[in-house]
């Protein structure tokens, strides 16, 4: 699947990472020619007897980066985390972390750690004993581990909680404990398995960042694994979406969202309306596409690679259609329907319309001004439109 | 665990298990581990009914110790004999008294045990409807009898049932009665008995069953039109179900093999299994005799039990 | 909290009175003056005065817990190796063995249990010279085997209760297999192996049919004497002998529960 990359990016990359990132960052990594990746995951697959869940997946991951994979349950995601910590063995395939053959190292000799989903907090020891577990592995000096774990409990605003049981702690405090516990021994690579997922949401969004701020000033590599899409967008460089064992799309979290590479892809993330056509003109830079289910021509201005009359599927997120009663000029990408229902949300109202030609799409509107603005109500007959760069064709 | 993952075996085989196969590496760690508890349950617990069984075939004899020996052997006029003596087999199923021994047992287990589920359901359902706080008080009313001796708990029966005993006297004090009964030496005695020895046995797992049950259910049942009692026959009942069958296996499965509550509890003519094959062994001093026993015992009683366990785990398990 | 209707309540707390009357009865009678077990002559502590200068059962007493001593502690031993085995070693050759090996202990009959290692013995013995005579050795083998089953039982459930990545966790953090063990594993499934020490010292102290079996001459525990006495009859010294027990287990238990609690408090979070 990720052989067949259809879409052709290299216009919209450049415009993208333009628009996107702080003018001080220089070229990730990922984006630069001949760069050494950190992590270089080659071939590998897992099988459990007949199943199988990793299936020959090859992925860089490169220095300082926050990648997060994100699948739903089943897709492959911890189990390939798994195999990084060491827990499950390939089946086939190999692992290099910073250059050195995993194969054959074992879980407690591997410069990587890993952050459970349960935090897996030993509860019959201290937040400082738990924090200060892995160095005592290694034999530290005894000072030595007592300033690295004030450090680190410094450092996930712990400072004063070390000699509480785990059990003492609330869920966001436990979580930073975790992440202290995983981080004192410096590792290369720190492997975070749903780091999040037993927060709270307001907690979450709070805890988000600070992940993000932490990463920064240690300089460690994460990777973490994620059945969240807004954990994901918010958390990572860049996000490796899962499915079936294989990863279906690695991209920049932008990237993942405006421009899916599959079907599955455009719907795992975000909400999208998908209309089944044919392509009739297919130039370099440009395609149009007849839809039935649309009941128009839609036109799209990025190529693709496909053969005549194949049937595709044009994707467009509810938020860049625009919804009038009037008849906009435009005679491609504009489409005709009824409101069914609509929902005030707040910031924004999400309309159901259905189109003439019985399909049911989906529209949000933001809510721009408290009062004036055109006001839509069941029945009325409205006209929904988008521009020519709004839309992605997928061929898979 | 698994019930949350649509893919179990992927849950079972990313568990601990292919981690602690690294500890295949040192091998003989890993095996003194196995090997150990193995050997020992080998030796002192499987080879004995082996030891058994050979003896049940063998014939009493005055001698130390007092059986014959399966083989004879004379190199010189090279001829081994293997005797193997069935008679024991025979003698089981010629004398009725042995059979009614093993239906006897099973009778009174089986009595025995509904009784204790007469008694242990209220106490348990009192138990999983007070406030969690009171709970385990109550827990530990119930099972302090059981970390006390079970002989002296028996021994404490002896006292209140026999002619002069507790209960007699009261119910002549209030006048039910102008005749002491007999009620020590008694089938009866037996029954009650087992149902006081066991009934920690019964509670416990009903009570592990009544706890989970959600006290809304029974509301709803309520809502929709069930009298209280309808809704403890068509809720209740059948979700405690595994509790009752689990409960009910705990009390029946020792009580089938009881030798102390029938020999201190029972009259004479009180048979049980367990009695008889002790009684084979101390008093008649038939070895042979009472090997046959153990192991028509060991394959009528002991195997379907050990069978419905097994099934019964690996329905929990699901 | 409303569903407990008055038949509710009477019907359990006749069961509390069938549970506790007879012990309650018992330990009022060891206080009893009079010989006669059931006529009441007054409090009186004679026959614990009695039971202390009865040689017999003090040095039954005395050999019973030194043997209930022993065999629960390689009971721990044993049965927490096979619990371990069980839940963590993955699937190995003869694993249904052991599984059923140990399960089988907890079914079977006592006197069956009891036939079958005096017979092992008198084999052993005839083939080996070993166990020369049966005495106090053969019945700590007999009760280590049965109630290392319990332990085993008991561990098994604990290990498989327990969240396995906390051992994941130590090993991520460069814990080795042999250290792991007594770093994480033992200490978490220790309430189980105090349980486990707790319940096997109890079934050992409480054994009549196993020890009748496999005991020699001169080597009568605690509850072989009590047999021989009360099967002739209610006797008062055995009732103060009762009530000595049983307060020294409520006692143990009340302080058990109350630990527990608190080691509960501590895990469940």
């Amino acid at each position: 699947m990720t052989s067949s990359q259809t879409i052709d990016f290299s216009s919209k990359e450049t415009e993208v990472s333009g628009k996107d990132k702080p003018a001080t960052s220089s070229v990730p990594l990922w984006q630069q020619e001949g760069a050494e990746p950190f992590l270089r995951i080659e071939n590998i697959t897992k099988k459990f007897g007949d199943f199988t869940a990793v299936d020959n997946i090859s992925l860089n991951i490169y220095k300082n980066e926050l990648f997060c994979l994100l699948g739903g349950s089943g897709s492959g995601k911890s189990t390939l985390l798994r195999m990084l910590a060491g827990f499950e063995t390939p089946t086939s395939g190999r692992i290099l972390i910073d250059g050195v053959d995993m194969a054959g190292v074992q879980p407690w000799d591997r410069p990587v750690n890993m952050m459970f989903q349960s935090y897996a907090l030993f509860p019959h020891l201290t937040v400082a004993d738990n924090i200060a577990f892995g160095l005592k592995r290694e034999g530290v000096a005894k000072a030595e581990i007592k300033r690295r774990v004030q450090e680190m409990l410094d450092l996930v605003q712990l400072g004063h909680l070390g000699k509480r049981k785990p059990h003492q702690l609330s869920g966001g405090q436990r979580q930073r404990v975790a992440l202290a516990r995983s981080l004192i021994k410096r590792p290369k690579l720190l492997l975070l398995d749903e780091p999040l997922g037993a927060l709270d949401k307001k907690l979450r969004e709070e805890t988000q960042f600070e992940l993000i701020n932490i990463q920064d000033e240690l300089g460690v590599t994460f990777v973490v694994v994620t059945h969240d899409q807004e954990e994901a967008m918010t958390l990572a460089s860049r996000i490796g979406v899962m499915n079936h064992g294989v990863i279906v799309q690695t991209d920049e979290p932008h990237d993942v969202y405006e421009y899916p590479n599959s079907r599955f892809v455009a719907e795992f993330i975000g909400s999208v309306n998908l209309f089944e056509g044919v392509v009739i003109e297919d130039e370099p830079d440009t395609v149009r596409i007849q839809s039935e289910e649309a009941g128009g021509v839609l036109y799209i201005n990025h190529g693709i690679s496909c053969a005549p009359h194949q049937v595709v599927h044009v994707a467009v997120r509810p938020e860049k259609i625009r919804l009038g009663h009037e008849q906009p000029e435009q005679k491609e990408n504009c489409l005709h329907g009824r409101i069914m229902d609509f929902a005030y949300m707040g910031s924004l109202t999400v309309f159901k319309v259905r189109l003439d030609s019985g399909k049911e799409v989906r529209v949000t509107q933001p809510n721009f001004n408290r009062e004036v603005g055109e006001r839509f109500t069941w029945d009325d007959q409205v006209y929904l439109s988008w521009t020519e760069d709004s839309s992605v064709v997928l061929t898979s | 665990m698994s019930t949350t993952s649509r893919l179990p075996w992927i849950e079972e085989s990313s568990s601990l298990m292919t981690k602690y196969n690294f500890i295949r590496r040192i091998n003989w760690g890993r095996l003194s581990v196995v090997a150990v508890p193995m050997l020992w349950l080998g030796i002192f617990f499987f080879i004995p009914f082996l030891v058994v069984f050979k003896i049940s075939l063998s014939e009493t004899a005055i001698a130390v110790p007092p059986y014959t020996s399966l083989l004879e052997w004379d190199l010189e006029e090279a001829y081994i004999n293997l005797k193997l003596n069935l008679g024991n087999y025979l003698y089981l199923f010629e004398d009725a008294f042995y059979l009614d021994a093993y239906l006897s047992s099973i009778k009174i287990a089986a009595v025995s045990t509904f009784f204790t589920l007469l008694v242990a359901f209220p106490i348990a359902y009192l138990i999983a409807r007070t406030e969690s706080s009171k709970r385990g008080v109550l827990l530990a009313l119930v099972i302090l009898p059981f970390w006390t001796s079970f002989l002296l708990r028996v021994y404490a029966w002896m006292g209140f049932l026999k002619k002069n005993g507790i209960v007699n006297e009261f119910l002549l004090g209030i006048g039910i009665i102008d005749q002491p009964l007999t009620l020590l030496q008694t089938d009866f005695a037996v029954y009650i008995g087992i149902v006081y020895t066991y009934l920690p046995f019964m509670v416990l797992p009903l009570y592990s069953a009544l706890e989970k049950l959600d006290i809304t259910l029974l509301e709803a049942a309520e809502d929709l039109g069930c009298r209280p009692a309808q809704s403890f026959f068509l809720i209740t009942l059948p979700l405690a179900l595994p509790g009752i069958v689990a409960g009910c296996l705990l009390v029946f499965i020792p009580a089938v093999g009881e030798f102390v509550i029938p020999a201190l509890l029972g009259g004479s003519d009180t048979l049980m299994i367990g009695r008889v094959l002790w009684d084979e062994f101390f008093l008649n001093r038939d070895w042979p005799m009472a090997s046959a026993v153990a192991i028509v015992m060991l394959i009528v009683l002991v195997l379907p039990i050990m069978l419905i366990r097994n099934g019964q785990g690996k329905e929990e398990s699901i | 909290m409303k569903r407990r209707s008055l038949f509710l309540n009477t019907t359990a707390g006749l069961g509390f009175l069938f549970l506790y009357a007879p012990i309650i009865a018992l330990i009022i009678y060891s206080f009893n003056k009079s010989k006669l077990v059931t006529v009441w002559g007054g409090w009186s502590l004679k026959w614990y005065v009695e039971l202390f200068n009865n040689d017999q059962i003090i040095d039954a007493a005395l050999l019973s817990v030194k043997i209930a001593f022993i065999s629960a502690t390689l009971a721990v031993v044993l049965g927490t190796m096979a619990g371990f085995v069980l839940s963590r070693f993955g699937p190995f050759r003869g694993k249904m063995v052991l599984s059923g090996w140990i399960t089988a202990p907890l079914v079977m009959p006592e006197v069956i249990t009891g036939l079958s290692l005096l017979l092992l013995f008198v084999a052993l013995e005839g083939m080996f010279g070993w166990p020369a005579g049966r005495g106090t050795g053969t019945i700590i083998i007999a009760h280590t085997t049965f109630c290392m089953a319990y332990v085993a039982v008991i561990v098994q459930a604990r290990l498989s209760s327990m969240d396995e990545t906390l051992e994941e966790a130590a090993m991520d953090l460069g814990a080795k297999p042999s250290s792991l063990f007594f770093l994480v594993t033992l200490p978490l499934i220790a309430p189980a192996i105090i349980s486990g020490w707790l319940l096997s010292f109890t079934l050992s102290l409480d054994d009549l049919v196993i020890a009748s079996f496999v005991s020699g001459p001169g080597n009568s525990t605690l509850p072989m004497v009590i047999f021989s006495k009360v099967r002739l009859g209610v006797t008062p010294e055995v009732n103060a002998l009762a009530t000595l027990m049983i307060a020294i287990v409520a006692i143990g238990v009340i302080a058990a529960m109350y630990q527990m609690r608190r080691q509960n408090r501590m895990m469940s979070s």
